[in-house]
């Protein structure tokens, strides 16, 4: 067992993140669809976590904590994914290799167990990630 | 009685559909059921009516609440935000009607700042390779009368474009192809074992980031190299990349489909280019096109409107007042934030805060940020003005511009929520006000271009 996994990240869409989407990015749907990580079971098993098991993703520009799930777009080990959306920007390099577009897939990143760590509804990740989150919500899951 | 509407376009996703059904209450304002949309188009259609919508402008106040405002106000703040800034920064269009994003050229024109949309950080590196490489295309139409062999290259239809495959691609039964499936190849070359790479008859699991050299592979197969591939290629073994490109050789007419697979990993532009130069070779033996998965209904509209506007689909860099100038890494939305380099943020018809990395989101906060948007989006969450429109191609009609560039005009169902503006009705009255504030028709001089620099909160609204 591995304390810390380096994969190679992809993120897309996925039609559950594209359904949820459209009833809100605070709704209880879209947090449920895009705070997944998925990856092989090799790789699950690497970690000795199991499914549901929230996890630190860590990348070249930020860090995360999403839930581990065996992916269910099948991944070859070494390969994981982030629905795309606000938890995946958190980790995305803004590297465009001057052609503008980020580097959205095909990025390395580390993964650690983090069992017990809240994972942060949409609005609280972003209010906090550009300095605005003020506490006076409920900061508990959507 | 319930009104059914017949030929409905759907605000969605590239294959912008327009054979939706919709039925609407009596009173018109309630959507009651969609028909034939897949279920992310349907949610759009249901949401709109359904949720507690936003219908009043709002500007953030500095103990960070935000105040309810009238159109007006917003749009005099907006003008004179735009007035005061160096380099604004107009992004989005990816959710809008061409007529918005014609208006939105004469407010950047107007303005002098930089106008991009979606296609920045989605399929701009694709038109990049179209600009030094040509685009051998077709229309969806010609692909399902047509085509036998499917390519989806870094492109997941099932997930991305629900209806790709059933309307246009695989299943529908057209003129020469009338068994359908039946006699269509689907190869799909994808990292992932994704939904569409189950159904496809050939999936090439590729290596992550690996598409150039297997495009290489191929191109030097068809050109008659195949002694010369190794024995493996980006993880796919030289037998199977010898048998595919059989198949591509002897196709009657053959299609490459391709996503953010290719835009968005190492290469780039240089992927899609090399995939289009693979259809060329292709092109010597059969009858090969090419096309992006264009990811929103009308993505492709801005680069349609702009082109004929100013010369250039995306990237505007407008500033310099005589003419446009385009150059990705350098008038790029996300690379302009991260330079620091615009000094007013405008969102419309896409949500940045939640689609941008953190990173750039965190440089373009520091100054005035001004969303467009029908929803509370993460960009309305943390906007300092948030205008309210009307939801485009459900409540507001309009023109807009599928995957493979074919203009549709999409109607509206039910009516925006009372005193509602549409994008373009917004857009053009800031255009208004600017050419009202600056008493000229061509652009803000620069000597009224004072900067707001560090606190664009207190210039914008001061």
């Amino acid at each position: 067992m591995k304390q810390e996994l380096s994969l190679t990240m992809i993120t897309h869409r996925s039609i559950e993140e594209g359904i949820a989407l459209e009833k809100g990015k605070n709704s209880r749907e879209y947090y449920d669809a895009c705070t997944v990580i998925e990856m092989s079971e090799l790789d699950m098993f690497r970690l000795g976590i199991e499914e549901n098991t929230p996890v630190r993703v860590f990348s070249s520009s930020g860090e995360v904590i999403v839930r581990a799930i065996t992916g269910i777009q099948s991944l070859p080990p070494g390969v994981c994914h982030i629905r795309q959306g606000v938890w995946a920007n958190q980790i995305v390099p803004a590297i465009t290799q001057s052609a503008g577009a980020p580097q959205y897939s095909g990025f390395e990143v580390t993964v650690t167990p983090a069992p017990g760590e809240r994972i942060l509804h949409a609005r609280e990740l972003v209010l906090r990630s550009v300095g605005m989150w003020t506490g006076e919500d409920d900061a508990t899951d959507p | 009685m319930p009104r059914i509407l017949e030929s409905i376009g759907c605000p969605f996703c590239g294959c912008s559909c327009d054979d939706i059904r919709v039925t609407v209450s009596d009173d018109g304002n309630t959507i009651l059921e969609v028909e034939n949309a897949c279920s992310i188009g349907s949610e759009i259609f249901l949401n709109a009516s359904r949720t507690n919508r936003i219908t009043r402008p709002r500007l953030r106040q500095p103990d960070g609440t935000m105040r309810e405002i009238t159109y007006e106000e917003a749009i005099d703040i907006t003008a004179r935000a735009i007035i005061r800034a160096k380099k604004p920064l107009m992004f989005g269009f990816g959710s809008t009607t061409s007529e918005s994003q014609a208006a939105a050229a004469r407010v950047m024109e107007l303005g002098g700042g930089v106008l991009d949309n979606c296609a920045s950080i989605c399929h701009g590196p694709s038109l990049m390779a179209v600009f030094d490489n040509g685009y051998p295309t077709c229309t969806l139409g010609e692909v399902k009368n047509r085509a036998d062999v499917i390519v989806y290259w870094g492109a997941n239809p099932i997930h991305a474009h629900p209806r790709h495959m059933s309307r246009y691609a695989i299943y529908p039964l057209g003129f020469f192809t009338e068994n359908g499936h039946l006699r269509r190849t689907v190869i799909v070359i994808d990292p992932r074992k994704t939904d569409t790479a189950n159904i496809a008859d050939y999936h090439l699991q590729i290596k992550p980031g690996r598409d150039y050299e297997l495009f290489n592979a191929f191109r030097m197969a068809v050109q008659g190299f195949e002694d010369e591939i190794f024995e493996t290629v980006s993880g796919i073994p030289r037998q199977m990349i010898l048998e595919v490109s059989t198949i591509l050789k002897q196709a009657k007419f053959g299609v490459i489909f391709f996503g953010m697979g290719l835009t968005h990993t190492d290469g780039r532009n240089h992927n899609v280019d090399i995939a289009i130069s693979l259809v060329r070779d292709l092109n010597s033996s059969s009858k090969w096109s090419i096309m992006a998965m264009r990811g929103h209904y009308n993505v492709a509209g801005p680069n349609i409107v702009w082109s004929w506007t100013f010369g250039f689909p995306y990237c505007l860099d407008l500033t310099r007042k005589t003419h446009a100038h385009m150059n990705p890494g350098e008038t790029s939305s996300v690379d302009l934030a991260m330079r620091d380099e615009v000094d007013l943020f405008i969102n419309i018809g896409t949500d940045a805060a939640a689609h941008f990395p953190i990173e750039a989101v965190r440089h373009l906060k520091k100054n005035f940020w001004i969303c467009i948007d029908p929803h509370v989006s993460m960009a309305a969450e943390i906007a300092d003005l948030h205008i309210p429109v009307g939801i485009a191609g459900v409540e507001v009609p309009g023109i807009v511009y599928r995957m493979d560039n074919v203009p549709i005009q999409f109607r509206s169902v039910i009516s925006p929520p009372d005193g509602v503006l549409s994008d373009e009705e917004v857009l053009l009255r800031i255009a208004d006000r600017l050419e009202e504030r600056t008493g000229s028709r061509y652009g803000i001089p620069d000597s009224e271009k004072a900067g707001q620099n560090t606190n664009g909160y207190r210039s914008a609204t001061g």
